[in-house]
């Protein structure tokens, strides 16, 4: 699959609000929208995608790149999550993005598509496809709160943030050769409101989930006895990849509110020298140039920690959220060969029972209702040997179950390390190109403002 | 280490064209010409080399552990002679260079005389320690000293005080020699008239504008250090917590097969990053010292400016006791009493004055008047000499500080494109290193 960069996104758009959603603008500064989508990224590396920049359909088509690991299929299917508005209904207030695709797949009765999702149908999506293909790797959904602070649903930069990461969890399905063919993520992109409430009714009830459930929970209370090496391997990396991607989280983080603080100083550092040079005349022009410079190192300052905040903050706890959906796919694996590991235990015993010369109770009884014990005993024969065929055919079927999960994981688990070798890469390396930039301005800057002075 | 005897000096000093007689005026006057501008540093190296803890009985008998600077010093000539002699030296504490300094105040009220170090740290940012026994505080003062004594050899007045010289040549009996000045008396009531209200009327204007120069100057520098170190704080802060990537991304790469290489590399690249604010900070600590001399500085102009208030004052206290004076000698002549008096009160109840008493007092009021306009013009010659003098030293220290500040001001500048430019090389290479991952 290849992959787009960049892209421009006009705004907003109010004509195709569904009918029975009473929109309400968002009090979103019409110049922040537009700076968000409208920021030019000069890529140095081709083979770069930065996470956070929005596509709009029509301009990925244009730009396709390829990465050079991967298939060079070229994309098919296009899709742009922008446009929070707020809805509110006599019972609660949400907030509703819209889904914007552009596709030639034969499978979608349109080439072009506009939807508008909340939340809860994204969540909706992740549960279907996560119930239809329990090993494959879904890319994580945005958190449900903000769990620091306060829970601020309507506030501009979680709700930013939270489009940013639904667009991507869309875009990463529209990736995926498998999931992307998925019935129901074609009903996501492409129904009405009304026609997807329909459509989430049909399917499994909530009684046979719990019963799936229950199952899942009593398989892992056994546990799994012969994993394969492979994923036991796999295990200890997800854990051990689990602690070291949290730590950078926190890392980040930290850093982000280190800048803060410094920036929040050096807003008062600068005034000061202004001051001075009120009461020098020699002085004056020297200490104004001073001034000046800081307070072109606070712009850039504030600069470099939006662009932190935006790219690297957001990529790592994103892989923070794919280590846990990690570890649960490898459970999920893991319950599928206990349960046939379970049935081929049962296999076992049933085998012993029919082949056992010891006395069954029911020949007993048998015998003591006046049937022949020969009989008797040809009678649990058979029953049993019914028993162990169906069995056996349950196990072949689950044998089927536990190789198609091994392969689908296997499958994707590479597709996984790919792509999460490719998102951290570009994060580091657009974070370190920042870095770099700000430095060079910082001192350019500073250069410029004062005399020519001869350096060592 | 003893310097050599008197002649011997002068000698090395270079100072060969006075008779030795007038070398002997010279070494016991210490009011100094200033036209004669004979800076000690063309004749002497002077270095505060380092520092040494030492132990001993305080003034109350206790036991205390005090820090000594050595002071070296060293003819110039000798040096370009080709060979270079060891210098001479002896040992000072910091209560003896406060000595020197007061005694300086004291003697000569019409210089800006420049400012010791700190005593104790002050304004410090949190890693800096406060401590005085701190090595790197004690380093810190060590290159103040050796400032503080520079700029006394290199001022035209300061630089031929004898009490100075001594101060740079003899370790022993050189505390006796300040005190025997009797100097400590002047300095008491120096102080008292430094801290007694009085209001003057016509004060010299340049004189009313330094004063408000220098208050503003102390308010805004001692703001902008405060600031800077909490800057400079902060700015710690956020180098430090990277090298924090530099242990995850070491740990990182154990488990990763293609991107193994690039982390760890970067990893180095952000303990680098991490550890070079150290360095940076401590030249900024320069910086910042450069700027609390003259924050110190401050406080010598503001005593420049009251040593000028005081001797107005006295002029005009003199002028206004003449003023009286003559007045009441012309209601003694002409007989009216302009002016309410306890005399005159009781002259009208009980009777006038025989004449013979009125001669008499006529005749003391003007021995009075006679002495009073020679304590005008005395105070008054006093006032201008102490204007003109003091004035001549406040244009030499504005142009000193003009110029120290700016190069303060440009080095600082420097500073700061090199730390920038380090940055731009720890991320560029850090961008190559994940250009590998």
């Amino acid at each position: 699959m290849s992959r787009t960069i960049d892209a421009v996104v006009s705004p907003t758009q109010t004509n195709t609000i569904p009918a029975d959603i009473s929109g309400q603008m968002l009090d979103l500064d019409e110049d922040d929208d537009l700076e968000v989508f409208s920021k030019d990224l000069t890529l140095a590396d081709g083979n770069m995608f930065n996470a956070s920049m929005p596509t709009s359909p029509g301009s990925m088509v244009n730009q396709c790149k390829f990465e050079e690991d991967e298939e060079s299929d070229s994309k098919d299917i296009f899709i742009t999550v922008d446009n929070p508005e707020s809805h509110v209904t006599a019972i609660e207030t949400f907030i509703t993005y819209r889904v914007l695709t552009k596709t030639t797949r034969s499978e979608f009765d349109n080439s072009e598509y506009e939807v508008r999702r909340r939340y809860q149908d994204f969540l909706w999506l992740k549960g279907k496809l996560e119930d239809a293909h329990s090993t494959l790797i879904v890319h994580p959904l945005p958190e449900k709160f903000v769990v620091k602070g306060m829970v601020e649903r309507f506030n501009g930069d979680f709700i930013e943030t939270r489009r940013k990461a639904l667009h991507k969890f869309l875009n990463r399905i529209a990736d995926h050769p498998i999931l992307s063919c998925s019935e129901d993520f074609k009903v996501f992109l492409s129904a009405q409101a009304w026609e997807l409430t329909t459509y989430k009714k049909q399917g499994p009830g909530f009684l046979s989930r719990m019963g799936e459930t229950v199952r899942a929970v009593a398989n892992s209370v056994r546990g799994v006895k012969n994993r394969p090496e492979e994923f036991t391997a796999i295990q200890e990396y997800v854990e051990d990849f689990s602690n070291k991607i949290g730590s950078l989280d926190k890392v980040t983080q930290r850093i982000v509110k280190e800048q803060k603080e410094y920036l929040e100083e050096l807003k008062e550092y600068g005034p000061t020298y202004t001051l001075w040079s009120g009461s020098e005349e020699e002085l004056a022009e020297q200490l104004k140039g001073v001034a000046g410079c800081i307070e072109r190192c606070c712009k850039e300052t504030e600069e470099q920690v939006g662009h932190l905040s935006d790219t690297l903050v957001p990529v790592l706890h994103e892989y923070v959220l794919c280590a846990e959906t990690l570890k649960a796919v490898l459970r999920r694996r893991d319950n599928i060969q206990a349960e046939f590991e379970a049935k081929n235990e049962a296999l076992a015993t049933k085998k012993v029972d029919r082949d056992a010369e010891s006395s069954d109770l029911g020949f007993v009884w048998g015998s003591l209702l006046g049937k022949n014990p020969e009989e008797a005993r040809h009678q649990r024969q058979e029953r049993l040997d019914g028993e162990i065929e169906e069995l056996k055919e349950e196990i072949d079927k689950l044998e089927d179950r536990v190789e198609w999960a091994n392969n689908a994981l296997k499958g994707d688990w590479g597709r996984w390390q790919r792509s999460m070798r490719g998102d951290l890469k570009s994060a580091f390396l657009s974070t370190a190109e920042k870095n770099v930039d700000y430095y060079e301005k910082c001192s350019g800057v500073r250069f410029l403002s004062l005399p020519p002075i001869v350096l060592p | 280490m003893m310097a050599d005897s008197g002649s011997e000096e002068i000698a090395v000093i270079g100072n060969t064209d006075l008779t030795s007689a007038e070398l002997e005026n010279n070494i016991k006057n210490t009011m100094v010409e200033i036209e004669k501008w004979t800076s000690l540093l063309r004749k002497m190296e002077i270095s505060v080399g380092e520092a040494e803890k030492r132990t001993g009985k305080n003034t109350v008998n206790m036991q205390e552990i005090y820090t000594v600077y050595l002071i070296e010093t060293r003819p110039v000539d000798a040096v370009t002679e080709g060979i270079i002699p060891a210098p001479d030296s002896l040992w000072r504490r910091y209560s003896e260079f406060e000595l020197l300094r007061n005694y300086l105040l004291v003697t000569y009220p019409f210089v800006v005389v420049a400012p010791l170090p700190e005593k104790r740290a002050e304004i410090v940012w949190h890693k800096l320690s406060a401590d005085n026994m701190d090595p790197d505080f004690v380093e810190r003062r060590r290159v103040g000293l050796e400032n503080f004594l520079l700029r006394l050899a290199s001022h035209p007045v300061l630089c031929n005080d004898k009490i100075f010289y001594i101060f740079l040549t003899e370790e022993k009996g050189w505390k006796e020699m300040v005190y025997e000045t009797g100097f400590q008396a002047k300095a008491d009531s120096r102080l008292k008239a430094m801290n007694a209200a009085f209001r003057v009327k016509n004060p010299d204007k340049r004189f009313t504008e330094l004063k408000h120069y220098s208050d503003e100057l102390q308010a805004v520098v001692s703001q902008l250090l405060r600031v800077r170190a909490r800057v400079a704080d902060r700015l710690y802060g956020v180098y430090k917590v990277h090298g924090n990537y530099g242990r995850v991304f070491s740990e990182w790469s154990a488990i990763e097969k293609e991107m193994g290489d690039g982390l760890q590399s970067a990893g180095h690249h952000m303990d680098a990053y991490a550890a070079s604010v150290d360095d940076i900070l401590e030249e900024e600590e320069h910086y910042a010292d450069q700027l609390k001399e003259y924050l110190f500085y401050t406080e010598a102009l503001r005593a420049v400016c009251r040593k000028h208030e005081l001797t107005q004052f006295e002029l005009e206290m003199a002028a206004q006791d003449l003023a009286s004076k003559k007045q009441q000698k012309e209601e003694l002549v002409t007989g009216t009493v302009r002016t309410f008096s306890l005399k005159g009160m009781t002259s009208k109840l009980f009777g006038q004055e025989t004449a013979e008493q009125r001669e008499a007092k006529l005749q003391v009021l003007e021995q009075q008047i006679e002495e009073g306009e020679e304590a005008v013009k005395e105070k008054n010659t006093e006032s201008d000499e102490f204007v003109k003098t003091a004035w001549i030293d406040i244009e030499h220290f504005k142009d000193q500080k003009d110029r120290d500040l700016k190069e303060a001001l440009i080095s600082y500048a420097i500073m700061q494109i090199s730390r920038c430019k380090k940055g731009i090389q720890v991320w560029t290479n850090a961008k190559e290193c994940f250009n590998k991952m």
